[in-house]
């Protein structure tokens, strides 16, 4: 897997093309906002009946960056369910491939705004977690340092000469990341909106995910 | 029947005589069915109203009697006006309302209780109308159903919306009589089957009137080799607008119509009042401008097919067409839209906007002047537009589905309606109709122990209804003015489509409404901006509706070309054609001629196939296909109406390879399902169908974290149920409109092994142009990755940063 390695903290850490992380030193991966059960969601709401396939979609390339990587801890950065009854929408073989992701490896899942309260058959949440210097949570608290979060589903858009190519994007300064979303339903927030320049220093860098990981300044978005 | 002596007297007081036409529509006004065809301008409304208006004095009425669908609003609310005169005059009491996207809730609802007599609606509002529980008791005393400019409806899926409706009320006023007004079309009898299954229409053609004045505007310069607006033709164009009261200036796209304004008003002089119109702008604005063109205050409009349609806006004296219309009777239309209300002959110029287009020109009015006009039937049945209507109806109340596939079946277009695509639909409609069953209990619609269908939440009903709708603009999003104070609450110009307003950074110019404007700030889907008028501007993409050039067009291109009848031409077009004879070859109409030469390191192909810009364009994802497999290295391509530049890294020695052989079609299906096209008319049959929804009130401020788009529900689609309806669907759309392949299936059937294939070693003079055309395609994959990296390394130098 193409992979791009950066420090946060001191720590060394690789971004995934995928749309997830890696912290090797400590066997951990990390992937943020998976959103399951979200057309369970839309579709309960009357709002049409969208393709229920974001579950096993989602797992699959989790199942993947798992294979690849092979770690101790797993953490789910927070809105990992879209909402309370959102593991009604698991079907036997998304639960028991879950399942199967979830032995012999410490799970944890972060809590966020969709999900604050505990999952009734995957473990329970916690509000944030630390290691080492680092640490996870879902959103972003201004004046931490080195800390790792989700939620605002960072993406970029680029222009080329007759096509408009929009990635999900880590960005990541000196004393913050933000992950992207990588669950399979999951729009996007410009790396260029306020809520995201507020949080970052102008040296941050943001890195595409997409085949392969590219990196650009944060600067040169603008 | 006779016209009532009232109604006659108060005819002859007016000075009027009734057309032959007029008096034939009232004598058969007994038939179940009728089809007016006439031009514009020859009182086809009134053909269509009399016949109501006298039973309404014989027999008034509480109830509704007549409805009237056109596919304008504005048409709609033209008419109400046009027909107060008569009852007003007559003294008669006729209720006359109309009902379109414009109207108050509080005048609809109120119509769903008492309906007037004459009700004018569109298509989308009459399928709505239908959805509601108080349909039987609207509908049921119906007498007549008027359908004008219905050659523009059927053309598109809003006829099958509009006929779909029509099935369906049918049932509780069997006796109601339906009436087609159309403009001249070729082969009325497809028209004549929408309104009459059993074949039993009667057809009513009107005198066709004076053959139109047209000519072909004589410039001093000539046309340029490429390029769409005409701009060269700018001092004789003023001089036609000093010489005429008004004059109408068509354009085929909205982007070409900005341009040419602008350009037009900066050569304005002598300060002529000339506006702009066309659907982009804002409603208040077009208005402004209808109500100027009504007064005769206007010398010139610079417009688009928002014109095209039969609204009287007064005294127009010249119609120029810039660029080749690609249809004849598009042009005969827009032509008529000069001296609407006289009956003197129309005059009309048409403007080439390059020299490709001049012989494109001369071919239509060889054409007109022949009465040859082009059909180009849709045949193909739009499941999304069955999926809406199952939606729809099932908001009215419980259905029996047989008795909703019987309705439809009735259509001549639906006949073949298999039962199995029909409960595909219906599956589609109930569950989502997904291979992967999931969550039962949150289906929009149940089907109860007797068979019959229902809503699961009757409160769902508007929702569905707002999202109704078959004409899919791609999203746009206002622009407004930025106030002073940094609200954006100032005035409204116009729309831009959603790609290209987040393709603007701050600072960047653009045209809208004639006016250059500058980008501000992009703040909960409106567009900011500020005047600016010094700045040479970034041009705004309106997509708009490209038009393919004709099969009677490019069949008459290639006969010329063929025959070497070139004498009525231009001098420079005729030693244009003699040089391209001279140093190539001349296409001809049983082979397809392919030219190959090297250019910049690269290695073109160049096939000139005449089947239109669409078809061409698919032509071009089938060869690079093509090249891919034979390991030609494709890099990419660029299609006008009448021919493919390809091109590559490798060259192309055999170009026969490229077009025959057996499985030349075989896996194109894969090559295009990741093509961009094929998302984009995913979304409009995902939208149409019901699965995305648009205009619901608050979604857009919801942000954008919250919505994911279509691109990734075609993936995944794709991906884990490739069977499933909304593909299919995709498929027959993309396959017929915007891909065109039966062009191209009848291009290959008819030069089977005809192939001419010139190797030259520089650009012939007609690929030249080519090489100048707008819209090149790159072939994704390993491409687009390659152009990410280097606009990625262009950036970070940009940012002069060491990285």
């Amino acid at each position: 897997m193409n992979s791009y390695d950066f420090y946060l903290s001191g720590e060394k850490l690789s971004a995934l093309s995928s749309g997830g992380l890696y912290w090797s030193d400590k066997k951990i991966l990390c992937v943020s906002d998976l959103h399951f059960g979200k057309t369970h969601r839309l579709n309960r709401t009357g709002a049409g009946a969208l393709p229920p396939y974001e579950n096993i979609d989602t797992l699959k390339r989790l199942q993947a960056d798992i294979c690849a990587t092979n770690p101790s801890c797993v953490i789910c950065l927070g809105d990992s369910f879209d909402d309370r009854i959102a593991e009604q929408s698991f079907n036997n073989a998304e639960t028991h491939l879950l399942k199967i992701l979830q032995k012999d490896r410490d799970w944890i899942w972060i809590s966020g705004n969709h999900d604050p309260y505990p999952s009734l058959q995957f473990g329970e949440s916690i509000s944030s977690f630390s290691k080492s210097s680092i640490t996870f949570r879902h959103i972003a608290l201004k004046g931490e340092i080195g800390e790792i979060s989700g939620h605002y589903h960072p993406k970029i858009s680029i222009n080329l000469s007759n096509a408009q190519i929009t990635r999900a994007c880590f960005i990541a300064d000196q004393k913050r990341l933000i992950m992207p979303a990588y669950g399979t339903y999951t729009g996007g927030l410009s790396v260029r909106s306020d809520e995201i320049k507020v949080l970052f220093e102008n040296d941050a860098t943001v890195m595409l995910t997409g085949n392969k990981i590219r990196t650009i300044p944060y600067s040169s978005c603008f | 029947m006779h016209i009532p002596d009232k109604i006659s007297k108060w005819i002859r007081a007016k000075n009027w005589t009734l057309h032959e036409h007029q008096i034939r529509m009232f004598k058969s006004s007994e038939c179940s069915s009728q089809l007016l065809i006439a031009p514009t301008g020859s009182g086809k409304t009134l053909a269509g109203f009399l016949p109501t208006i006298a039973d309404l004095y014989l027999n008034p009425s509480q109830k509704l009697h007549t409805l009237y669908i056109s596919p304008l609003k504005a048409l709609a609310s033209d008419i109400k006006r046009n027909l107060e005169t008569p009852i007003k005059e007559l003294e008669l009491k006729i209720s006359v309302e109309d009902r379109t996207g414009d109207t108050k809730q509080s005048i609809k609802k109120k119509q769903r209780v008492i309906p007037p007599n004459i009700l004018l609606t569109t298509p989308e509002s009459l399928a709505l109308l239908m959805s509601y529980p108080e349909a039987p008791s609207i509908f049921s005393s119906l007498k007549r159903i008027i359908v004008d400019e219905i050659h523009a409806i059927t053309e598109s899926k809003r006829g099958d919306q509009l006929f779909l409706a029509i099935s369906n009320i049918r049932k509780y006023c069997l006796d109601a009589k339906i009436i087609g007004l159309s403009a001249t079309v070729n082969d009325p009898s497809i028209i004549a089957g929408w309104l009459a299954p059993a074949n039993d229409c009667d057809i009513i053609l009107s005198d066709p009137g004076l053959i139109p004045e047209i000519s072909i505007l004589k410039t001093s310069e000539p046309p340029p080799w490429a390029g769409a607006g005409g701009l060269y033709s700018i001092p004789e164009i003023i001089t036609e607008i000093e010489t005429h009261k008004t004059t109408l200036i068509f354009h085929n796209t909205r982007a070409q119509a900005e341009i040419f304004f602008h350009n037009l008003w900066l050569a304005n002089s002598k300060n002529l009042p000339i506006a702009i119109h066309h659907g982009s702008l804002d409603k208040e604005q077009r208005n402004q401008v209808e109500t100027a063109m009504v007064r005769g205050e206007l010398r010139a409009v610079v417009c688009t097919g928002s014109l095209d349609l039969g609204i009287d806006w007064g005294s127009v004296d010249l119609v120029i067409q810039i660029g080749a219309p690609r249809q004849v009777k598009r042009l005969i239309q827009r032509i008529g839209r000069a001296n609407h209300s006289h009956s003197g002959a129309s005059k009309a110029l048409i403007v080439p906007a390059n020299r490709l287009e001049v012989l494109e020109c001369f071919m239509a009015l060889d054409a007109i002047y022949e009465n040859k006009l082009d059909s180009e039937v849709q045949t193909q049945i739009p499941l999304d537009v069955i999926c809406q209507h199952l939606l729809l109806v099932a908001c009215a109340g419980p259905f029996l589905p047989v008795d909703v596939f019987n309705e439809i079946i009735t259509l001549a277009k639906y006949k073949n309606l298999s039962r199995e695509d029909f409960d595909q639909c219906l599956d589609f409609c109930i569950s989502g109709g997904y291979a992967l069953k999931k969550y039962n209990q949150w289906h929009r619609l149940i089907q109860t122990s007797d068979g019959s269908v229902k809503l699961r939440d009757p409160r769902i009903a508007n929702r569905l209804r707002m999202n109704a709708g078959t004409i899919q603009d791609s999203d746009t999003l206002k622009v407004r003015y930025k106030s002073k104070r940094g609200k954006s609450n100032g005035s409204t110009i116009g729309e831009v489509e959603e790609a290209f307003a987040v393709s603007l950074t701050p600072g960047d110019t653009f045209l809208i409404g004639g006016k250059i404007v500058k980008f501000e700030s992009l703040r909960e889907m409106v567009v900011e901006v500020s005047p600016r008028p010094e700045k040479k501007p970034k041009i705004a993409v309106f997509s708009g509706t490209k038009f393919s050039t004709s099969t009677l067009l490019c069949d008459r291109i290639l006969r010329t070309l063929e025959e070497k009848r070139w004498d009525n031409l231009p001098e420079y077009l005729c030693r244009w054609l003699e040089h391209q004879a001279s140093f190539s070859k001349l296409p001809e109409s049983n082979s397809v001629l392919i030219e190959t030469f090297p250019r910049n390191e690269l290695n073109y192909t160049c096939v000139y196939g005449f089947s239109g810009r669409n078809a061409q364009q698919t032509l071009g994802l089938l060869l690079t296909k093509r090249m891919e497999e034979l390991a030609l290295n494709p890099v990419g391509f660029v299609a006008n109406d009448y021919t493919t530049l390809v091109w590559g890294l490798t060259k192309v020695v055999e170009p026969k390879k490229l077009l025959q052989g057996e499985n030349i079609l075989r896996g194109l299906d894969l090559w295009l399902s990741n093509n961009a096209v094929m998302k984009r008319t995913f979304r409009s049959v995902a939208t149409v169908a019901g699965l995305i929804e648009r205009n619901l009130p608050g979604i857009k401020k919801s942000g954008r974290q919250a919505t994911f788009s279509s691109d990734i529900l075609y993936d995944t689609l794709l991906k884990y149920d490739p069977n499933h309806l909304l593909l299919k669907a995709t498929k027959i759309e993309a396959m017929q409109g915007l891909v065109d392949f039966g062009r191209i299936e009848n291009m290959l059937e008819k030069t089977k092994n005809h192939i001419t294939h010139v190797d030259l070693k520089r650009p012939s003079p007609f690929s030249a142009p080519l090489l100048l055309e707008a819209g090149r395609i790159p072939i994704h994959g390993s491409a687009i990755e390659l152009m990410l990296d280097s606009e990625i390394n262009s950036l970070i130098s940009d940012a002069r940063l060491e990285y």
